[in-house]
């Protein structure tokens, strides 16, 4: 995967830095902020070292990916995590880890302009666990990625790149504000990352001293405590490797990670009650012969989120297919549509069994409606078209 | 334009260095020119340099503002692209007027809506919203929203690609909308959802599909407002598959809801998609409703239907959903010149049977079994109450015997409740009392 390159790179100077960590304390190491104000810029945190666009890992940076990743328009990621000297994470199964105050996560938004061209680095957001809680902290490269400015409400920038398939891409990539950061980040109005969960990080990852478990690795390092064994762990599926998982694990997942920090209970889209993160969903959560809410003109004449068996009538195939501003899903994040991962969802979909009983839209004709004895009763809507002057009588 | 004035309301607050973040150094600093990739110019046709300037800089006003703050808006127009968001509580966004301060979304390229709020105690006043893409201002989760003398319009009329919501609170408490006007929304222009303890007043909503509708809420007073030209004036829902259930206690009082005739234009799957064109208030599937003192007349379906959710045809899976209304008192409305040429077929079939015009007030008479009385129908507290209505006539159309025994009667119907309380908001003078009128005993 194309995200390695860049990544491994930066694994390189992990392990002079891990060595150095070892024997000189960190002089010049990652100044974290726990109250603001935070820095204009992102060098004054010190997170890597050397040429600003290396993204070179300052000491005790540690380079991570997850299983499955959100999409964004194609964008390469560089995680990374730091923890202050001497504290660590506790292990969560399911939730996200209990990261202690002082935590950065790093994530830098990247695309390659040419095949083999190096990336050009966009956006690098950081999300800090400071004293009062977990905060968004969008930072913008410059032209020449020699320094990264605190942009709480950035423009978008258009972008013209080719993903690891080759294809050519271009978009106004749209940077998400501080405020967006939230829409995803908060469920019942509290921030908190997303990506590093016991599930997403069971993974192996090629750190430049070896390839190891990321869970171990954290370990190892002090990072994490309380993390079973990897093969008592929970492991999310990869969703573009059908070895990985099921077909239904793969799209479930790939659902969990892009759909569902909104699509979640206390969630910012929990008031249309379908729910897709992989830990509350029914079938009916998850959308199944489940009507839409408040999708308007959205739901493009469909009348089901999913329709088992048919993804051309699944309103949730719909959305992710769109990229109109009212339409597409999700509604930030992204300006393109994922053709791989809709085709990920259109075969879980084709694969469900069953049928949705509905009314039928106006001008169709009526399914019959057995299982409810209630809903077959006359009101006085557009579909039924018995005859009711004979019915009305005298 | 008075740009002057916004920047400099934003540079004050960058200095106080308030925000949580550091401020000085990301204030109003034309830091555009540095993200300019060079790979390409936009293919999109980019606002005007101004407006993009104007959005930049209210979208960090709305993230670096602290409680307690007003955003002031200067006179004009302004073009904006992306939706806006405000998280920061007690914050009021203010313009000059909803004609004068106008923020215009036309060509929306990102974003469901043009403002999306996510904090409690928001006020907004005195601004004009327009053409969004989606939904216009929409509020979730907070306790204390105010919209006051606030405009949503799609400009381009009624039109089936304009956004589902004007005003749009959803699972909030402490909900006021007064002395404001919405126009073209594909689903309501004043919708409240999920909420509790609602003001909805002297607002005008026009060419909407449904104009007001409050839905799956508990505590509204809705009075004192003009609904016309929408495919439906005045809804008040209670619907299956929805995260809060129960809506129930509403009054809606002394509105103007005249010749709500317009095409249903909504999304087939939208619940207001089963409003036949044609409906003055329609209350379906709640209870503990009281209507007083409206004027409702010229729609040309039914200037009132009372119904159970069996009338929108539709399946229910719903366990904890109950789809029947009761306990539901209307009384001394004037109504008049409705039902003159019904909008769906099945009304149609209804007229040509019973002749028209249709009565003003159409019951479907669908009884929760649970509820019935000795007579067949609802009994004691559960009664739909009808008296004192000038000019109303009105029909049991009996959907429950499959319009069998239709029945004009309103004997049955001859009752009346203790009037509902006023619901009171802080900081908000509650509605002058109505409630039940004088001779509103059985």
């Amino acid at each position: 995967m194309m995200i390695c390159r860049k990544a491994s790179r930066a694994a390189l100077g992990l392990v002079a830095v891990t060595l150095l960590l070892a024997c000189c304390g960190g002089e010049r190491g990652v100044q974290p902020h726990v109250t603001p104000p935070f820095p204009a810029r992102l060098s004054a945190w010190r997170l890597f070292t050397g040429k600003p666009a290396g993204l070179h890992p300052n000491h005790g940076v540690v380079p991570y990916d997850l299983n499955t990743p959100l999409f964004s328009d194609y964008a390469d990621k560089f995680r990374f995590v730091w923890m202050p000297p001497g504290t660590s994470a506790a292990y969560r199964p399911d939730g996200v880890f209990d990261f202690p105050v002082g935590t950065i996560l790093s994530k830098t938004f990247a695309f390659r302009t040419e095949p083999n061209s190096p990336d050009r680095l966009i956006e690098t957001r950081l999300l800090v666990h400071a004293k009062s809680g977990w905060v968004g902290l969008p930072y913008v490269w410059n032209r020449a990625e020699t320094e990264a400015t605190l942009d709480v409400a950035a423009d978008p920038v258009p972008v013209r790149f080719v993903d690891d398939s080759g294809h050519e891409h271009s978009t106004n990539y749209i940077i998400p504000n501080s405020n967006q950061c939230k829409e995803c980040h908060a469920q019942y109005k509290v921030m908190a990352p997303l990506g590093p969960k016991a599930r997403n990080l069971n993974k192996t990852y090629a750190y430049a001293d070896g390839a190891a478990n990321e869970l171990v690795f954290w370990t190892r390092i002090g990072y994490l405590k309380g993390s079973p064994d990897p093969s008592a762990a929970p492991r999310a599926a990869v969703w573009n490797d059908p070895s990985s998982g099921t077909l239904e694990a793969r799209a479930r997942t790939y659902l969990d990670l892009n759909c569902g920090t909104c699509h979640r209970p206390g969630g910012a889209a929990a008031t249309s009650a379908l729910y897709l993160d992989l830990a509350s969903s029914s079938e009916e959560n998850l959308g199944v012969c489940k009507p839409p809410v408040a999708a308007g003109r959205a739901s493009g004449d469909l009348l089901f989120d999913v329709v088992p068996g048919r993804p051309e009538e699944s309103i949730l195939v719909r959305r992710m297919e769109s990229t109109e501003p009212k339409v597409m899903m999700p509604e930030i994040a992204r300006t393109l549509p994922h053709g791989e991962g809709i085709e990920l969802v259109r075969a879980w979909i084709a694969s469900l069994r069953g049928a949705c009983v509905a009314a039928a839209p106006p001008g169709a004709h009526r399914q019959s409606v057995q299982a409810d004895p209630h809903a077959a009763r006359p009101g006085f809507g557009e579909p039924m078209r018995e005859n009711m002057v004979a019915k009305l009588g005298p | 334009m008075n740009l002057s004035r916004t920047l400099k309301a934003s540079s004050l607050l960058i200095g106080l260095g308030v925000a949580g973040l550091m401020l000085a150094s990301i204030a109003c600093g034309n830091h555009a020119g540095g993200i300019d990739l060079g790979v390409f110019r936009s293919r999109h046709k980019a606002a005007s340099a101004a407006d993009a300037e104007f959005t930049k800089h209210l979208q960090e006003q709305l993230i670096l503002a602290t409680p307690g703050a007003v955003i002031d808006l200067p006179e004009g127009r302004f073009h904006v692209d992306r939706v806006l968001s405000l998280t920061v509580d007690n914050v009021t966004l203010r313009g000059q007027g909803m004609d004068k301060t106008v923020l215009s979304f036309k060509g929306q390229t990102s974003g469901s809506a043009g403002l999306l709020v996510t904090a409690n105690g928001f006020a907004v006043e005195d601004i004009g919203f327009e053409d969004m893409a989606g939904d216009g201002v929409k509020v979730n989760g907070a306790t204390g929203v105010t919209f006051r003398r606030v405009r949503a319009e799609w400009t381009a009329g009624a039109k089936s690609s304009n956004g589902g919501y004007g005003l749009y609170p959803v699972q909030c408490k402490n909900v006021l909308i007064e002395d404001s006007v919405v126009k073209g929304a594909a689903d309501a222009g004043i919708y409240v959802g999920q909420s509790r303890d609602i003001v909805v007043r002297r607002n005008r909503v026009e060419q909407n599909v449904a104009g007001i509708e409050i839905e799956n809420s508990q505590h509204a007073d809705v009075y004192e407002n003009t609904a016309t030209r929408n495919t439906g004036g005045i809804l008040v829902f209670n619907i299956p598959d929805l995260p809060v259930k129960d809506g129930q206690y509403a009054r809606v009082f002394r509105n103007q809801i005249y010749a709500n005739n317009a095409a249903n234009f909504g999304s087939p799957a939208s619940m207001v998609s089963k409003v036949p064109p044609g409906t003055g208030l329609m209350i379906m599937a709640t209870k503990h409703i009281e209507v007083f003192g409206n004027t409702i007349k010229d729609n040309r379906t039914g200037n009132m239907m009372l119904v159970s959710f069996y009338a929108t045809e539709e399946p229910i899976h719903d366990a904890g959903y109950n789809p029947y209304e009761s306990a539901i008192f209307v009384h001394d409305n004037a109504m008049s010149g409705g039902g003159t040429d019904p909008g769906t077929l099945k009304v149609k079939a209804l007229a040509l049977a019973l002749g028209k015009p249709l009565p003003d007030i159409l019951y479907d008479g669908i009884v929760d079994p649970q509820m019935k009385g000795a007579s067949g129908g609802l009994a004691g507290d559960d009664r739909i109450c009808i008296q004192n209505n000038v000019g109303a006539t009105f029909l049991n159309f009996d959907a429950a015997g499959n319009y069998r025994h239709p029945d004009r009667s309103l004997e049955p119907h001859a009752c009346a409740f203790a009037p509902l309380e006023a619901v009171s908001l802080p900081d908000t003078t509650p509605a002058p009392g109505g409630g039940a009128s004088a001779n509103g005993n059985e």
